[in-house]
């Protein structure tokens, strides 16, 4: 009878000891956040500009973590798909139109000044404050802070901002990142590879 | 000296856990389509296994051999792994998001191989000291990241490969799997402890 009583108190006293241990890693080990949402955050473009329907980048980045799909991203583009399909061990998709279209490059905000009517509504739209300019006075775009995001575009009333692309001058052209290169030339090979062994499969 | 390294190489190819005494099979079969997930079981699992082997050991030696309850080490064994289990994947989770990338959703799975449960009772069966423990885990495991490896490399060439349709997929991969085991049969008799 004892042996039997020792027996349980024996099973109950480990039990209670290793739920002490778990529930106090538990605690200790909490972790602060998601580290794959930083992760993904890290690879979307920070234009901040609202078009995957989620306010800002890391609101979707959050969203890409649970579950939501990856092809949202139009300033993105394919190279965000990529690394986004690849961080994730998921299909890379083609970018969803319904969120927009990638663009062929950088494009910037132009305020054609003499139609600007000083409403300030294109100030408010603007997600990193890239829009100099007060009521009833002139605006301007700062070229160097736009992200090209168009959200500028539809609240003017008179419409009088246009997208245009950035030129390419002598002063601001540069080599392709390599970064970039492995993105759009090498990662494709590679799906396209794993596409072709699953089918055979 | 000698009898530790006896030890891993009788553990790594004489008598293989996975081939030789068929334990741990169903992640064998089952994560060993993609070689990158094998090796992340496998490192998973090898650092499960070394140290489910060493507490084991001494939840066996220092509470149940004193109070004469040997007859309680197969449930107090599995209370000891998944303890284990889950508190490396709750220190992983918060030192090293990476690793945890990589580890994370196999360590639940290593709570149910039969292989980690194998070795603490074997190790039991032995008569092993605290350090034969040690080295018998980590040679069961390090056998077991062998030939995970190997297999998921095999898998990942037929999977390319032209396979007659009646032996495509699980059928294939069985008939390997049984191949293996032949070949590490042969290794019986290179050392016999």
């Amino acid at each position: 009878m004892s042996s039997i009583l020792i027996a349980i108190v024996l099973l109950a006293t480990l039990a209670i000891i290793f739920g002490a241990i778990l529930g106090f890693a538990a605690v200790r080990f909490k972790v602060e956040g998601n580290p794959i949402v930083d992760q993904i955050d890290h690879l979307l473009p920070q234009t901040q500009c609202g078009q995957c329907s989620y306010p800002g980048c890391k609101p979707y980045a959050e969203a890409i973590a649970n579950g939501e799909k990856i092809n949202k991203c139009p300033p993105g583009g394919e190279s965000t798909i990529i690394a986004l399909a690849d961080l994730l061990g998921v299909e890379p998709e083609p970018l969803d139109a319904e969120h927009g279209a990638e663009k062929d490059g950088p494009m910037v905000a132009f305020i054609r000044e003499d139609e600007c009517i000083g409403c300030t509504k294109c100030i408010q739209a603007c997600p990193i404050d890239a829009i100099m300019g007060a009521a009833k006075q002139m605006h301007t775009v700062i070229i160097d802070e736009c992200t090209g995001c168009d959200l500028c575009v539809e609240p003017c009333p008179v419409d009088c901002i246009d997208m245009v692309p950035i030129a390419t001058t002598l002063q601001n052209w540069h080599w392709d990142k390599p970064d970039n290169l492995i993105a759009t030339t090498a990662k494709p090979e590679k799906s396209l590879e794993q596409n072709h062994e699953q089918g055979v499969h | 000296m000698t009898d530790y390294l006896l030890i891993l190489v009788s553990t790594i190819l004489v008598n293989n856990f996975v081939l030789v005494q068929f334990l741990g099979l169903c992640p064998f079969m089952g994560v060993s389509n993609k070689l990158e997930t094998a090796i992340g079981m496998s490192a998973a699992t090898t650092f499960v296994l070394t140290l489910a082997s060493v507490c084991s050991y001494l939840v066996y030696t220092y509470l149940l051999i004193p109070l004469e309850l040997e007859y309680l080490r197969t449930i107090s064994f599995i209370m000891v792994i998944a303890v284990v289990v889950g508190f490396t994947e709750m220190a992983i989770r918060k030192t090293s998001p990476l690793l945890y990338r990589v580890l994370g959703i196999f360590l639940p799975l290593i709570t149910t191989n039969c292989a980690v449960l194998g070795v603490a009772l074997l190790n039991i069966k032995r008569d092993n000291s605290f350090v034969e423990s040690i080295l018998y885990g980590f040679g069961a495991a390090i056998g077991f990241s062998l030939v995970m490896v190997l297999f998921a490399a095999m898998r990942e060439r037929i999977a390319v490969a032209d396979v007659p349709k009646p032996f495509q997929g699980s059928a294939i991969a069985m008939i390997t799997a049984g191949l293996m085991s032949l070949a590490f049969l042969g290794f019986t008799g290179l050392v016999s402890i």
